[in-house]
């Protein structure tokens, strides 16, 4: 075993940190809370929906009354009544909640099919002592992804193609004997950090015959050394996102990366992803952040010899590493740069006439590179969505302000509810530069039509994108699916792929018999110099349907084709995974295909990480 | 807004029309003047960009695509940018209409007055107007009138604006500028004018084409314009002009809307006001040129009856699902949109298939008259007695619906009352030869004659596209000299391609024509498919002698083309020569009776097929200088192309001398009108 030097407390094998109460001072989205780590990671789906999203003990129901309520204590929204969500879900997707498409409550473990066992590599593996297992709820919890059609299928109790087994190396070392174990009696091995992918990138080959073997990195969550002067840390890949924030909060420090799924999201997910973190205008994607990666492959331990912050020593070997999607080995190690937690923190959000000036604003903050930690533009019928999250106002004073803000908006400065949009602001950093860099923000805005909507709004846009996943549960109740894509595109373009994603989505939905017209919206999420991230939201009411899931990916295809059609790229952080592999030679040309693949060929000739991402 | 639209269909029978509205039924029991002044308030764009027609130039001007083409222009000139920019702003000055309701109010009162005049109904689908103002509602629009008169955008805007609709904005020839307060007038009621050639003026073009997709784009107003590019004087549909198509359909394909709505509008009319104008013109006397005074010295016509008119809002075609699987928008995506480049291979092949469908569904709801089957009857020559020509024309009708035509006959009329008061319509073409006779010179005489027979065959040639692909296999089948079907297949396929600049025939579609014409040629039970052979049954051959009869004067006219071809190869002919040069070539033909139809005066044919021989390579144009290019005559070739069509004609039966002229008058005296 490597020194490992656990920072804080000594970590035990299986054992628990101990009850921690922490306060998350950078995401206002989850609340003080007592929360356990890391036992969590080891048997999570104790905690964790085997068929839905995040926690089990937080979701989105209806009441008996009717009112949409949070169940749980986690989050800021938690246990609070949201009055509008009813209306506005039964408004926009023509739903009733008298028409209910309930989700098997358990997992039938007989449904899961026998384990297929490589006796030699089970035996060598107890030899080495690494802890393994082969449960029915082991294996289905690790067989499957985010992507709406896995979902779908766990609620109705189907269960595909599973690992075989489960393996829970502890280090490094752990990791290497793996391996060669699997190298030796030819094993397939998928590396399994979160669990949140959303391109089918965990779905077992059905067409592989040998053992498959999942490699859950969850028990490697330590972080073994920070070093203050280079302002680097050096972690275990399996960490959770929201663990790594916590641990370096409590020495003053912080990754910055945040990513949507930071809560279950892991770091070794990340590197093999592209990851990109909401705060990257001020942290950067996680192909900034690393600065070493330490990763084990068929061939051997691949890293770099030192840790200079730039090389020229040919084609960055980290890029081969970087969104390799788990084709080529396990990362288990990262040293990533670190920053110390900034002192101040401001939402805000402005209200624009309509989406165009809404993105000529971005574009124009972009080209003046001042954009703030994050800046997102959310589309009407986003906007709307947010709106429909509002919680129960406790007093007569805010409804009335909020009545006074919605009548000087529409009435006053003549904006239609229909079109106006708003862009949601993350400040970040030095109180005094923040409030300036506000203002500067502020002004530009304001050249684009754009007012001041106050941090509320802001906050609240937020919010959604870490609910957004959880109300998916809530529609999938109620025979609504959704799923959410993205891509990024020229700034030039931005506008264009908005329109015409959103309109092909309608037209598909309308031609394949979806009775209802959907929901079809989108947000500019990041910004570059060179252009934007967009994603999509859609959702629909699938009553009627014989097979709504093949109509959704009818859809999702067809957007996806539009995408590519109007100039968007096929993935800004989501990858590839199995869902998208079919517009990899298009995307990457002939010769970039084959060059990833001679790397594949060289790194794993047998294949051993056999979840056939990418290629 | 389905493909299938365009697509040919299986059985044309099945072919499902609406029905008509006659719109001046109502004019003609109210008031004008409140219909001129009622409350107009059109469905708009859904995400329309407001603007004003000056909010539209602005555009223009400050466009990434114009200043491109401006710095460009400005650094190979060497002209101040300044100056380049002025003169953008000259052009589209000279450019850009003024639509505005005023005008447009007084063009339909003066319209209500003209229409109830001249005709007898203007008769609308209107499901065709309700599916416009959905396509209006949800996508850029554009409108694709057939043209047949100068009559059409007027009557096209007179429509939309009784109907409620979205006025459009019309791409209008300069000639039209030349009218002074007309053109004003007209560009105010939406006409934009554009030059007829600005071939290497890049500036012209950028402005020109960021003008017409500003309007698109913004959903400004539907914009309008042909097809054919200008008016066609045989009443056949001319092959497509491609400019403007390859603008309009350049937003959607680089992604800049999301879809864009092509509609056909079929306009049919029973007679059109210029058609002695026309016949004349294709015989070589110029066409008076564009003035309001002429338009004033125009007005005789007002005292004649036109017949009706049917105007058919086809069904809106997507260019979206048009260009599914068949463009490759993502060639747009690595270079900056506004950068101007010439469409690629597959766009360009892909605009012009378009083209060729629409235009075929512009013809399929084309609306025809009895007079159509009359003139075409009549036109095989040899004279007729009235009740051989009720027969005959009671026959053709069948024919032509068992062939899909889109006719418009009468039924509860006995033919031969349909007949003549088709023929009392059309009586100018019978009494204007019949007067005729002394103090003429033979050529006089026979230009006069031919003046009738090209207005004739310009109503023929209105059923031209039901016929031709049958007609071209029946053709086919005579010549083939085997009923083989590999045989008549290249048969067909050689006449189908010499024949493709004189009708509308999808370019690369030869076996889908030859199937279809096989499917109408069996169904109608006038060939048999055995095996490998094709043969003509014994009841066929009526049908057969019809068909290929409506190509024998085109056949012969391309023959008589290649002849005076290889005469004249030895002398340096210009293409401005040519025509006048085939002219006088064909009437000492014709006045020493070693021809058969004097259709083949018409210029227009002339040039068709100088045109099929140079696009066949046994003509090629010469630019010894600059201005002048002469054409140079490949013998050997153009000597067998003739063969050939000559092997394809059926034998010439001995000219008796009797001018296919006469039989009209003869018909005429035989006739109470």
């Amino acid at each position: 075993m490597t020194i490992c030097i656990p920072l804080g407390v000594p970590v035990p094998h299986f054992g628990n940190l101990g009850a921690k109460s922490f306060t998350n001072n950078l995401s206002g989205h989850f609340c003080t809370q007592h929360y356990e780590s890391p036992c969590l990671s080891f048997n999570r789906h104790e905690v964790m929906k085997w068929n839905g999203w995040g926690y089990s003990d937080s979701r989105f129901l209806f009441n008996k009354k009717g009112q949409a309520e949070f169940t749980g204590k986690r989050y800021k929204l938690s246990g609070m009544i949201l009055p509008a969500l009813k209306d506005w879900f039964e408004g926009t997707f023509g739903a009733s909640l008298q028409h209910k498409s309930p989700a098997t409550p358990l997992l039938n473990t007989s449904a899961v099919q026998a384990p297929t066992l490589n006796q030699d590599f089970v035996e060598e593996l107890k030899s080495i002592g690494v802890p393994f297992s082969h449960e029915a709820e082991d294996r289905a919890f690790r067989g499957h992804g985010h992507c709406l059609h896995e979902i779908f299928a766990l609620r109705e109790g189907k269960i595909g193609r599973v690992p075989d087994m489960v393996v829970w190396p502890n280090c490094h070392n752990d990791v290497e004997k793996i391996v060669a174990l699997a190298c030796k009696h030819n094993v397939c091995l998928i590396p399994y950090g979160g669990g949140t992918s959303v391109s089918s990138a965990l779905e077992c080959p059905p067409e592989e015959t040998r053992s498959i073997v999942s490699l859950d990195t969850s028990q490697m969550n330590r972080i073994l050394w920070i070093d203050e002067k280079n302002l680097t840390a050096h972690v275990e890949a399996g960490i959770i996102g929201q663990d790594l924030e916590r641990l370096l909060n409590e020495s003053g420090y912080c990754t910055g990366h945040e990513p949507d799924s930071m809560e279950f999201s892991s770091l070794g997910g990340w590197v093999s992803t592209r990851a990109s973190g909401m705060k990257k205008n001020i942290y950067g994607n996680i192909e900034d952040l690393v600065v070493h990666i330490k990763m084990v492959t068929p061939q051997g331990v691949i890293e770099k010899s030192c840790q200079g912050p730039r090389m020229s020593t040919g084609p960055d070997i980290h890029h081969f590493i970087l969104g390799s999607e788990g084709t080529l080995g396990v990362v288990t190690e990262v040293t990533m740069k670190i920053r110390p937690v900034p002192e101040y923190q401001k939402y805000g959000s402005v209200v624009f006439p309509n989406f165009e000036q809404g993105v000529a604003c971005l574009r124009e903050v972009a080209k003046q590179r001042c954009a703030p930690a994050s800046i997102r533009l959310m589309d009407n019928e986003q906007f709307m969505f947010g709106h429909a999250l509002k919680p129960q106002v406790s007093s007569i004073f805010t409804s009335f302000l909020d009545g006074l803000k919605k009548f000087y908006i529409t009435k006053f400065k003549g904006f239609d509810p229909s079109r106006l949009c708003v862009a949601t602001l993350l400040f970040e950093g030095n109180r005094e530069k923040v409030l300036q860099h506000e203002k500067q923000v502020y002004d530009i805005a304001a050249k684009f039509g754009g007012l001041a909507a106050g941090e509320d709004n802001g906050q609240r846009g937020y919010m959604l994108t870490f609910v957004i996943a959880y109300l998916r549960d809530l529609g999938m109740d109620y025979y609504v699916i959704a799923e959410s894509f993205e891509t990024s595109v020229p700034w030039d373009r931005v506008l264009d792929v908005c329109r015409n994603v959103k309109a092909r989505v309608v037209r598909e939905c309308k031609d394949k018999g979806v009775q209802f017209s959907p929901l079809s919206s989108c947000r500019v999420t990041q910004t570059y110099d060179a252009g934007a991230c967009v994603y999509f939201y859609f959702a629909f009411n699938y009553r009627g349907l014989s097979d709504p899931v093949h109509v959704y990916e009818q859809v999702e295809h067809a957007a996806r084709e539009e995408i590519l059609a109007n100039g968007g790229s096929l993935s800004h952080h989501h990858g590839v995974g199995k869902l998208r592999k079919e517009w990899m030679r298009e995307t990457v040309s002939e010769v970039g295909v084959g060059m990833l693949q001679s790397v594949k060929d060289y790194v794993d000739p047998k294949n051993i990480f056999g979840n056939r991402n990418l290629l | 807004m389905a493909s299938e639209a365009v697509c040919s269909h299986r059985d044309p029978m099945l072919k499902k029309r609406d029905d008509f509205e006659d719109i001046l039924e109502e004019r003609r029991n109210s008031s004008d003047l409140r219909y001129a002044l009622k409350c107009y308030t059109p469905v708009l764009y859904k995400q329309l960009t407001p603007c004003t027609a000056s909010d539209l130039k602005n555009m223009v001007l400050c466009s990434t695509q114009v200043h491109f083409v401006i710095a460009q222009v400005s650094k190979e000139t060497g002209a101040a940018p300044e100056e380049v920019q002025a003169e953008a702003s000259s052009i589209l000055e000279e450019m850009a209409h003024r639509l505005q309701l005023g005008p447009i109010r007084f063009f339909a009162f003066v319209l209500c007055k003209v229409f109830k005049t001249l005709f007898r109904s203007v008769c609308v689908n209107e499901e065709g107007i309700q599916r416009l103002q959905q396509s209006i509602h949800e996508h850029p629009v554009v409108l694709l009138p057939s043209h047949r008169s100068y009559m059409d955008f007027l009557l096209m805007s007179y429509i939309l604006y009784t109907y409620d609709l979205a006025l459009p904005v019309i791409a209008a020839g300069m000639d039209f500028m030349g009218m002074k307060i007309l053109g004003e007038m007209l560009r105010m009621s939406g006409a934009f004018f554009i030059r007829r050639s600005f071939g290497g003026d890049k500036l012209y073009w950028a402005v020109f084409s960021e003008y017409v997709r500003t309007m698109l784009k913004t959903g400004f107003a539907p914009v309008e314009f042909f097809l054919e590019g200008t008016r066609s004087r045989t009443s056949k549909s001319l092959t497509p002009k491609l400019g403007l198509l390859n603008i309009v359909m350049e937003p959607f394909l680089k992604g800049e809307v999301f879809d864009v709505a092509l509609v056909p509008v079929s306009i049919s009319y029973e007679r059109i006001l210029e058609e002695s104008l026309y016949a004349r013109e294709l015989l070589g006397v110029p066409k008076p040129k564009e003035s309001t005074s002429g338009l004033f010295k125009a007005r005789k016509v007002l005292s004649e009856n036109y017949g009706s008119i049917h105007v058919y809002f086809g069904q809106p075609v997507s260019v979206r699902s048009l260009a599914e699987g068949r463009v490759q928008r993502g060639q747009f995506n690595l270079i900056p949109r506004h950068i101007p480049r010439r469409p690629s291979e597959d766009v360009q092949g892909f605009v012009n298939d378009s083209a060729y469908q629409l235009l075929r569904a512009q013809e399929e709801n084309m609306v025809l008259k009895p007079w159509v089957l009359l003139s075409s009857l009549l036109l095989r020559g040899g004279g007729m007695m009235m009740e051989e020509l009720s027969e005959g024309a009671v026959w053709l009708r069948e024919l032509c619906r068992q062939y899909g035509a889109f006719l418009h006959w009468p039924d509860h009329v006995p033919p031969a009352e349909v007949v003549s008061s088709s023929l009392d319509l059309h009586r100018g073409l019978v009494t204007i030869s019949d007067g005729r006779g002394a103090g003429l010179t033979a050529e006089e005489e026979l230009l006069s004659q031919a003046v009738i027979i090209l207005s004739c065959a310009s109503y023929r040639n209105q059923a031209l596209h039901v016929f031709v692909r049958p007609a071209l296999l029946a053709t086919a089948l005579q010549a083939a000299g085997s009923a083989h079907k590999q045989d008549v297949f290249n048969t067909f396929n050689f006449l189908r391609n010499m024949f493709a600049n004189e009708f509308i025939l999808c370019p690369g579609a030869a076996v889908q024509d030859f199937e279809e014409a096989c499917f109408l040629l069996m169904k109608t039970g006038v060939v048999l498919m055995e095996q490998e052979e094709v043969l003509v049954t014994e009841n066929g051959h009526r049908t057969i002698t019809f068909l290929t009869s409506i190509l024998d004067p085109f056949l012969q006219g391309y023959q008589v083309v290649c002849r005076f071809l290889c005469e004249a190869s030895t002398e340096s002919l210009t293409e401005a020569q040519f025509v006048p040069a085939v002219r006088t070539f064909i009437v000492r033909l014709l006045l020493s009776g070693r021809l058969r139809y004097s259709e083949v005066l018409s210029s227009d044919l002339q040039k068709n097929a100088l045109a099929a021989l140079q696009r066949l390579g046994a003509v090629h144009k010469l630019k010894r200088c600059v201005c002048v290019p002469t054409l140079k005559v490949n013998t050997v070739m153009v000597n067998s192309l003739e063969d050939t069509l000559g092997k394809n004609r059926p034998e010439d039966e001995p000219l008796t001398n009797a001018n296919t002229c006469l039989f009209l008058c003869v018909q005429v005296e035989n006739f109470p009108l």
